[in-house]
């Protein structure tokens, strides 16, 4: 003890530099715009890349379901893909628009970081702004929807996955067009959700799918879940159905960034809009 | 030990308004930004307990802060500072001259020590100060050229105002 004291005193200059140096070094982080964002972002590097390697292992062990999803996957276009080839033959004056066939772009990437047990949960991918990822693009998976981009860093994306409580999917029950909106809401499962807002005199049928309605960022049609319960009131005109996701959020693997093309052109064209009401 | 605190203190108030109101002002470009007020750090008596010193330095780098909206980087500066002052007092004054309250000023230690007291000493403030403003290795060469330039001007400014303020007393060094 009386030679650890004694070492501290023989170098206190040493050790009141370090003290001082650190206090220094908190303030600047914590209070200058700059380094602290500058400071964020290179441990975000270490971080994502560690997770990249983690990741490059662990997608070992998902191999066979990968692979699965993968056959489902292929089988699902095939069969899509002889129907365009049947009716083409069939119908020989259909009219291909090819601008909705080239409104969406499709960047695929992979999950490197994933939570479903906060309250708030985000998903890191190995795709960023070098790959023409932006900020609140849609993202999809072969099962439905993941979430919106977040935050872009050159060579990764955070996405503010559809398990949080700020994420709001405008979706449409099938057979009826009416459309809500898709929220997680206060259920804390990731298997389910909530759709809002469907006006009162709807039936809604427990197992009828839920599709999106093409109205914000994903394309139209995508098959989120299906009703798992009807009925939930929140009071007014409005009923709440609960869902239960298609997407498996314990397991995702890869992912789809959804560009929607035309969104600016929608967006002027609506801003408009807005202009001549007011 | 009045006259000392007052002149301390003086010192201390007339370089923080120079820098503030005057060097704060000039500079080459980004390049090159002279920050002369660490001359308070530099002259502050040989004496001066580790502790004391640290907390005078990092209340000098955080005062400058405050003027140029850059909270903590010249207190680290400063700091990093102080500690070569300890480092370079050590090695190079005897131990009755380390224990006195002198002023280390140019009249005081002569021309040879003082110099690369003060050149060495504003090589590494400016070396601290511009890497943690920088915050980054990206585009290092120009962070270097900056170093360089700045602790040059530095360098001039604090020698010319030694050599204003020369007053011959006492040598303390043999040589």
């Amino acid at each position: 003890m009386k030679n650890l004291w004694l070492f501290l005193v023989r170098y206190n200059a040493f050790f009141w530099f370090i003290l001082f140096f650190v206090a220094s070094l908190l303030l600047v982080v914590q209070n200058n715009r700059y380094q602290r964002s500058a400071f964020i972002n290179s441990s975000n590097v270490v971080v994502g890349s560690l997770y990249d390697k983690l990741n490059s292992w662990k997608s070992y062990l998902a191999l066979e379901e990968t692979n699965k999803n993968l056959a489902v996957e292929n089988s699902e276009l095939r069969k899509q893909l002889q129907h365009y080839l049947l009716t083409d033959t069939l119908d020989s004056v259909r009219i291909v628009d090819s601008i909705e066939m080239n409104r969406y772009q499709f960047t695929m990437a992979e999950v490197v970081n994933n939570s479903i047990h906060q309250k708030s949960n985000f998903i890191t991918i190995n795709k960023g702004s070098l790959a023409g990822i932006q900020k609140g693009l849609g993202v999809i998976t072969s099962n439905g929807v993941v979430g919106i981009v977040l935050n872009v860093s050159p060579h990764f994306s955070t996405i503010q996955s559809l398990l949080h409580p700020d994420t709001r999917i405008s979706v449409t029950l099938d057979t009826t067009n009416v459309f809500g909106s898709l929220v997680w809401g206060n259920t804390t499962d990731p298997q389910f959700a909530i759709v809002k807002d469907i006006p009162n005199h709807i039936k809604v049928q427990k197992g009828q799918k839920v599709y999106t309605s093409g109205f914000s960022l994903f394309p139209k049609g995508i098959e989120i879940g299906s009703v798992e319960e009807t009925g939930i009131s929140s009071g007014g005109s409005f009923l709440d159905v609960k869902i239960k996701l298609r997407t498996n959020f314990s397991n995702l693997n890869h992912v789809y960034v959804v560009k929607d093309l035309l969104e600016d052109e929608k967006n002027q064209l609506e801003a408009v809009t807005e202009d001549n009401d007011g | 030990m009045g006259r000392l605190i007052i002149f301390n203190v003086l010192r201390f108030v007339i370089l923080i308004a120079m820098q503030v109101v005057l060097f704060k002002n000039i500079g080459y470009y980004n390049l090159a930004t002279p920050f002369p007020y660490i001359l308070i750090i530099f002259l502050l008596p040989i004496g001066t307990p580790n502790f004391l010193l640290y907390v005078l330095a990092f209340l000098t780098g955080l005062t400058v802060d405050a003027f140029y909206d850059s909270i903590g980087v010249h207190a680290a500066a400063c700091v990093a500072l102080a500690w070569y002052r300890i480092f370079f007092h050590r090695i190079t004054l005897d131990v009755d001259v380390q224990d006195s309250f002198e002023t280390p000023s140019l009249g005081n230690m002569g021309s040879k020590w003082y110099l690369s007291y003060i050149s060495i000493g504003t090589l590494i403030h400016h070396l601290v100060l511009l890497h943690v403003e920088y915050f980054s290795f990206s585009n290092y060469l120009s962070t270097l050229l900056s170093i360089l330039l700045s602790s040059i001007f530095t360098i001039l400014l604090i020698i010319l105002i030694s050599i204003l303020i020369y007053k011959r007393k006492s040598r303390l060094l043999s040589n």
